[in-house]
């Protein structure tokens, strides 16, 4: 069977990613080999800390063009997410850009940032990865930085502005809050990862 | 809308979750991982672990506790102890803490709160203040290694200016433990925490003398905290985390239901 691989971003977040597939039955890999990588069924590109560390990161790994050419379907995390965008303002960095979307400072509209804690979604779409999702589920957050809602968003969110919480492009899945760390809301998330059929 | 949120905080001695009264004469409360699974479950909306003797005996947190909490749990938690360096702090996160707080050695060597945020970003910085009324001098003052009676000592700093430095270094979030209502559950500090609010633009918790559920719906209404963190209330079964969100919620304060 092939397999689940989380990229090894060298980021903090990766083994409670880890252990949330876990949760789900399915024992992942984590990688930051290439062709483990190009091989993989499905992958996570988990991240925490900033743009412009993460992206040396990947480019250190030499695993940007890997992660651009891939064709199975790719689930960003939080600084994942945002990276999964063109650019981000977060030290101003050039980002994968697989879906065309800029990562900025989010505009909280005076409400204390980082945005950190539970907090629900709207316009929530019918695509499969929000399949049994409701705008009374809370989800954690953890940002200072957000994509707007665009064509996009398959969820947003609101704190002082709408901003987007899940965004997708064809094989490709961002999700601005930590799935691995909202509790049974954050596992549907990841439950419908694993499910999901291109 | 942005929930706030419920913390039940874990007390670590030596691998088991313990609870003073102001900081001293610590019982043995149970196991950490049951424990913590168990507040989870309960609707807990973020678990802090301070390992209380770190900072004392110069240890660093024992770390095979974190990977077994972040196996199990499934909401974000914090570890708090001894943390002295970039280093330190990465093994934490990298077991699967979500935030690490520091205390004592922000306090020794404030640098370390940038170099943390340069490392690992703001959103997993948290800053734990220990603050003390002194009724003599009329003002709140920093303490440091209070892990330890024999160590604890009052810093040069005070509260307010300490909360501007922090914040100004790169903190993510602060905790206020408010020293001299600590496990006395006579309700939270709310004027030093008003206070405190009004300096603080980063998330700020509430800690140090939750009793009753009132108190959290006081601290919540009249301090707009984010964040209300307690102990011995939900170790001793005093208070139930599902009742408490139930009267939150009753009380008008936003909640994330269980």
């Amino acid at each position: 069977m092939a397999q689940l691989v989380i990229v090894d971003t060298g980021c903090a977040n990766i083994s409670s990613v880890y252990f949330a597939i876990k949760r789900l039955g399915v024992d992942a890999v984590i990688s930051h080999n290439a062709k483990i990588i190009k091989a993989a069924a499905k992958v996570i590109l988990p991240g925490v800390g900033t743009a412009h560390n993460a992206m040396a990161k990947l480019q250190q790994a030499e695993l940007i063009s890997t992660l651009q050419s891939l064709q199975q379907p790719l689930l960003g995390i939080c600084l994942g997410m945002q990276m999964l965008n063109r650019d981000s303002m977060e030290g101003n960095v050039a980002c994968l850009n697989l879906i065309n979307g800029d990562v900025l400072p989010l505009q909280s509209a005076g409400l204390r940032l980082p945005h950190m804690g539970w907090n629900t979604l709207c316009d929530i779409s019918s695509h499969p990865l929000m399949t049994g999702f409701t705008e009374q589920d809370y989800l954690y957050f953890v940002h200072s930085f957000a994509v707007a809602p665009s064509q996009y968003s398959l969820a947003n969110c609101e704190y002082g502005t709408k901003f987007a919480a899940v965004i997708g492009n064809n094989n490709v899945i961002g999700a601005q809050f930590h799935p691995e760390r909202s509790g049974k809301t954050g596992a549907r998330l990841l439950h419908n990862f694993l499910e999901w059929q291109l | 809308m942005l929930a706030k949120r419920i913390i039940p905080c874990l007390d670590v001695r030596d691998g088991k979750v313990v609870k003073g009264v102001q900081f001293r004469n610590h019982e043995i409360i149970g196991d950490i991982v049951p424990l913590a699974q168990r507040y989870a479950e309960a609707g807990a909306d973020e678990l802090v672990f301070y390992d209380i003797t770190a900072s004392s005996d110069g240890r660093v947190v024992d770390k095979t506790w974190v990977q077994r909490i972040a196996e199990v749990i499934d909401i974000p938690f914090c570890v708090a102890g001894g943390i002295k360096t970039v280093d330190d702090a990465g093994k934490i996160l990298e077991m699967g803490a979500d935030k690490i707080s520091i205390n004592s050695p922000a306090l020794v060597r404030p640098e370390l709160i940038t170099e943390l945020n340069n490392s690992f970003g703001q959103q997993c910085v948290v800053v734990g203040i220990d603050s003390f009324f002194d009724v003599a001098s009329g003002q709140y003052q920093v303490y440091q290694f209070t892990g330890d009676e024999n160590r604890t000592q009052k810093t040069q700093w005070l509260t307010s200016d300490w909360v501007a430095e922090v914040q100004q270094r790169g903190a993510g979030e602060i905790v206020l433990n408010c020293m001299n209502q600590d496990g006395v559950r006579q309700g939270y500090d709310i004027a030093q925490l008003q206070r405190i609010r009004n300096l603080c633009n980063i998330p700020l918790i509430a800690s140090g003398g939750a009793g009753s559920m009132t108190h959290f719906t006081e601290v919540f209404k009249q301090a707009d905290v984010d964040g209300a963190l307690a102990a011995s209330v939900f170790h001793k079964g005093i208070i139930e985390i599902a009742a408490l969100k139930a009267k939150l919620i009753a009380d008008g304060i936003s909640i994330r239901p269980r």
